[in-house]
């Protein structure tokens, strides 16, 4: 993979971790969209065939030395895909949810609204999404906690279908959350004051693989997610005092 | 009392030959061996000076002073369990920046190899 060659080049990332079923098929998929657009590949050491398939499918693949989790993961794209001088990032996962055909509307808003960052919305203009009841409670809670910190409403905080300006990638690759990123990336970004916006997509099932939130894992994700918030917040007032 | 405050002593000389130990053995490395050795120098103070425990005691209002002892154990583990979850925050930080680091350098390096 080259450095951008021009301003206002995107890249598209795919976080993997034991994605060998799908990867593939979501790497054709969007070289079939956007054939000039180059397309990173993070494996986060996957015990399976991930890597190979990856590379066998085109893409470029930046191999993680050991499991460092979703937001490690992610951020190690981020990282690089600063350093390479790319202006937009729009991350795709590496499991087939993501219809690639989603990913020109969301660089479309990105580019014309000079937000920092588009969330692809299940949720957004009604377009017929359906989740779990345990997860649309995790939703619901989510959005009720980050109403008021945002400033503004969001309805699907933990969609990982993003896209992000240079900015928001400078700031991503100082400090990014961990575990389950999504919801706490945004309480990043809105310490910074940056601005976000939610763009309708619909999702698919998964191709192959398992999520990695289990229905005994969800407990501890709200949890996790809402403290995390929370200290992010704390981080937030502490530095609008200093101000 | 007594017999609690032999046992508290024993323990206190046991946890600081075992330090020692690892430390000369280099399990431990010398600067994570200085919280534990605090911790059972203090207990070991404690445990050989009934005076001062009684004193203790009767400042935070405790009828029998063992309860003080087994309270400042608690606390002099507490602080020593919350540096070392301090270490490692800070060693998981760095490990996972030098894991990055790693991954893009390499890919740089396979990069221009298959330039060539």
């Amino acid at each position: 993979m080259r450095p951008a060659s021009g301003p206002n080049q995107l890249l598209i990332l795919i976080p993997a971790f034991n994605e060998a079923g799908a990867i593939s098929e979501v790497i054709r998929e969007v070289r079939q969209l956007m054939p000039k657009t180059p397309v990173l590949v993070v494996d986060d050491a996957s015990k399976d065939s991930t890597y190979d398939r990856a590379r066998a499918a085109g893409a470029d693949v930046l191999r993680l030395p050991h499991h460092l989790g979703l937001g490690g993961c992610v951020q190690a794209g981020y990282k690089l895909a600063f350093e390479l001088g790319y202006e937009y990032v729009i991350r795709v996962d590496g499991d087939g949810q993501h219809d690639p055909k989603f990913i020109p509307d969301l660089l479309k808003v990105l580019r014309q609204t000079g937000c920092h960052m588009v969330i692809g919305s299940r949720f957004y203009q009604n377009n017929g999404a359906h989740t779990s009841t345990a997860r649309a409670i995790g939703i619901w809670i989510f959005r009720m906690v980050l109403r008021p910190i945002l400033g503004q409403p969001v309805l699907d905080p933990t969609s990982g279908f993003v896209g992000v300006n240079r900015e928001a990638l400078q700031t991503f690759t100082g400090s990014f959350p961990l575990e389950y990123p999504e919801i706490e990336a945004l309480v990043v970004l809105q310490r910074k004051r940056f601005r976000f916006q939610e763009v309708p997509v619909q999702m698919r099932r998964r191709k192959a693989g398992r999520s990695t939130i289990t229905a005994v894992k969800s407990v501890y994700y709200v949890i996790h997610v809402l403290l995390g918030v929370f200290v992010n917040v704390l981080k937030f007032e502490g530095r609008r005092r200093k101000e | 009392m007594e017999r609690l405050l032999d046992a508290m002593t024993i323990l206190s000389i046991v946890l600081m030959l075992v330090i020692l130990y690892s430390v000369r053995r280099s399990h431990i490395r010398v600067e994570y061996s200085v919280s534990w050795l605090a911790a059972a120098i203090i207990l070991l103070v404690l445990s050989r000076a009934p005076g001062a425990l009684n004193w203790i005691a009767a400042q935070l209002g405790l009828t029998y002073p063992p309860l003080a002892l087994m309270m400042l154990v608690f606390c002099v583990f507490l602080v020593v369990i919350y540096r070392f979850s301090v270490v490692i925050s800070d060693l998981k930080d760095g490990n996972i920046a030098m894991a990055q680091r790693l991954a893009i350098v390499e890919f740089q390096l396979q990069n221009r190899n298959e330039e060539q």
